[in-house]
């Protein structure tokens, strides 16, 4: 079985993907309905991981909930928990259950978590579980034995095109490019000129870059990204077009700024296509498609 | 290069000393009397917080260092007062801790918190300089130690939490990346941060860790 999100990467269509985060908790039903409501728009879902250090149900099991409504996963893994071997063993038991692509993180710090007294494992760096992968693919681990069913996995990573400075993120992005990352999801990008420079220099590699969307549902939220969360830049034209319209209108207005950030894109064809993360507003995603005209 | 201690608060030392009635107080002059956590000052002001809790002092004494082999020496000149005591309280760090309970049968009850071994960078700044890893990198890395300098002591580059030069967990630490990568571009020297640094050995020396020296 093949992944269908590399088949859809390698046929050089605009390559849609979004993501949802499991619960905190054994209730599933919000998440699954999330996964049920865009399995049939997107060409992959990625299932976070812990995601900013909360601890919730795993992104393995997030990945099997999509592969059962039929969907295509990326299970989203980071260094923050495991050491080399337990991730090594989820691998083996993701790709053993038809996981098929991994996005592969540093993960945040714990301290910023919900288990702030937590160790913070970082056994491997987002690189190097980049070069675990491609090992265990060529049928060995990374203690060197030989593995009775090697993995075959299609391998991501992220990259922050607004990164301040930006020089040491694109020599890590180049190393990852170099250990076989497939594609790239970016952080959240809102301005289409300074993204435009970015691509200049990232077409030059030999990987597929989406271009990360995050769902703007406040002008307060988008002001607080710009001056808290690393890497994004909200544009001041941005903020004030959100800041313009009554408050039960902004979450509109957000989904029709990530609609026509996304038409453009395609339009101009500026990368190989988009990854939406509409935190906590998955029921936005179909819009925010249709808004783009996909 | 000094032993960074805080005191700990008085509840636990109070707790450690549950039926602990007699209680003889060692400070030391090197490392906790520069932090001011484990002086001439700080001992006499334990004696007062230890009388309040109705201990009975046998004694106190600050030794001009904790952690040698002088240790012995003081122990000895206060041998009658110590083995008088149910207990000795420490305010030397925990290699000090350690040592005293070399000499001693008698409980050494650790007064403050050891926390890290710390160089002072600007006056009264101190940082870990070395987190004794036994692989250094720091021919690579432009005298920035990653293991101690970065959060997630990372050794490929920097995470993408790093933000203006500065780290996520803590927007007043600086990012040791940003540090690394600028250091490098002054002396010329970026091709080594493009270097793949493979997953670092845990295990050099072997938990617990000696070493003979011949």
């Amino acid at each position: 079985m093949v992944s269908r999100f590399k088949e859809a990467l390698d046929s050089g269509k605009f390559v849609i993907t979004s993501e949802v985060a499991p619960p905190k908790g054994t209730n599933l039903e919000k998440m699954q309905h999330h996964i049920e409501l865009l399995k049939d728009k997107v060409d992959g879902i990625n299932i976070t991981d812990h995601q900013s250090s909360a601890m919730r149900f795993p992104s393995l099991g997030g990945c099997l909930a999509v592969l059962e409504s039929g969907g295509e996963a990326i299970m989203q893994m980071t260094c923050r928990d495991r050491n080399r071997m337990a991730l090594e063993a989820d691998l083996l038991f993701a790709y053993s259950r038809g996981v098929r692509n991994v996005l592969c993180l540093t993960g945040d710090a714990v301290p910023v978590g919900d288990h702030k007294e937590a160790k913070g494992v970082f056994d491997l760096d987002s690189l190097q579980l980049l070069n675990a992968i491609d090992c265990l693919a060529g049928g060995e681990d990374l203690g060197g034995n030989a593995l009775d069913g090697a993995v075959e996995f299609c391998m991501g990573a992220i990259v922050t095109p607004e990164a301040e400075p930006l020089e040491p993120q694109l020599i890590k992005f180049e190393k990852k490019v170099e250990a076989g990352a497939e594609f790239f999801q970016t952080q959240a990008i809102y301005d289409l000129e300074n993204f435009k420079k970015f691509m200049d220099y990232a077409r030059k590699f030999n990987t597929k870059i989406l271009a990360g969307i995050v769902l703007l549902s406040s002008a307060r939220m988008a002001k607080y990204m710009t001056a808290n969360v690393p890497g994004i830049f909200v544009p001041q034209e941005l903020i004030d077009e959100m800041s313009a319209v009554p408050k039960e209108e902004m979450l509109a207005k957000g989904v029709e700024i990530a609609g026509r950030t996304i038409a453009a894109l395609k339009k101009d064809n500026l990368c190989n296509g988009v990854h939406i993360m509409a935190i906590g507003r998955e029921e936005t995603v179909p819009d925010i498609l249709a808004a783009a005209g996909i | 290069m000094k032993s960074m201690t805080k005191q700990k608060p008085i509840e636990e030392i109070q707790q450690s000393l549950e039926s602990l009635d007699k209680v003889f107080i060692v400070g030391c002059g090197t490392c906790t009397t520069l932090t001011n956590t484990g002086g001439v000052e700080q001992v006499d002001e334990m004696k007062d917080k230890l009388q309040e809790m109705g201990k009975w002092l046998t004694g106190a004494v600050v030794i001009p260092t904790a952690c040698d082999d002088m240790t012995d020496v003081a122990m000895k000149e206060n041998e009658q007062a110590i083995r008088s005591a149910d207990c000795l309280l420490s305010m030397s760090c925990a290699l000090g801790v350690h040592r005293m309970s070399l000499y001693l049968d008698i409980p050494v009850i650790p007064a403050v918190d050891t926390l890290f071994i710390g160089v002072e960078e600007t006056p009264g700044l101190f940082r870990e300089a070395c987190a004794q890893c036994g692989q250094c990198l720091l021919g690579i890395t432009a005298g920035v130690c990653p293991i101690t300098a970065c959060h997630k002591s990372l050794v490929n580059g920097p995470c993408g939490g790093t933000n203006n030069g500065k780290c996520e967990v803590d927007s007043e630490k600086d990012c040791a990346w940003t540090l690394i990568y600028n250091r490098l571009k002054e002396q010329n020297r970026l091709h080594l941060m493009h270097q793949y640094q493979p997953p670092r050995n845990h295990h050099i020396t072997l938990q617990p860790k000696s070493m003979k020296i011949s």
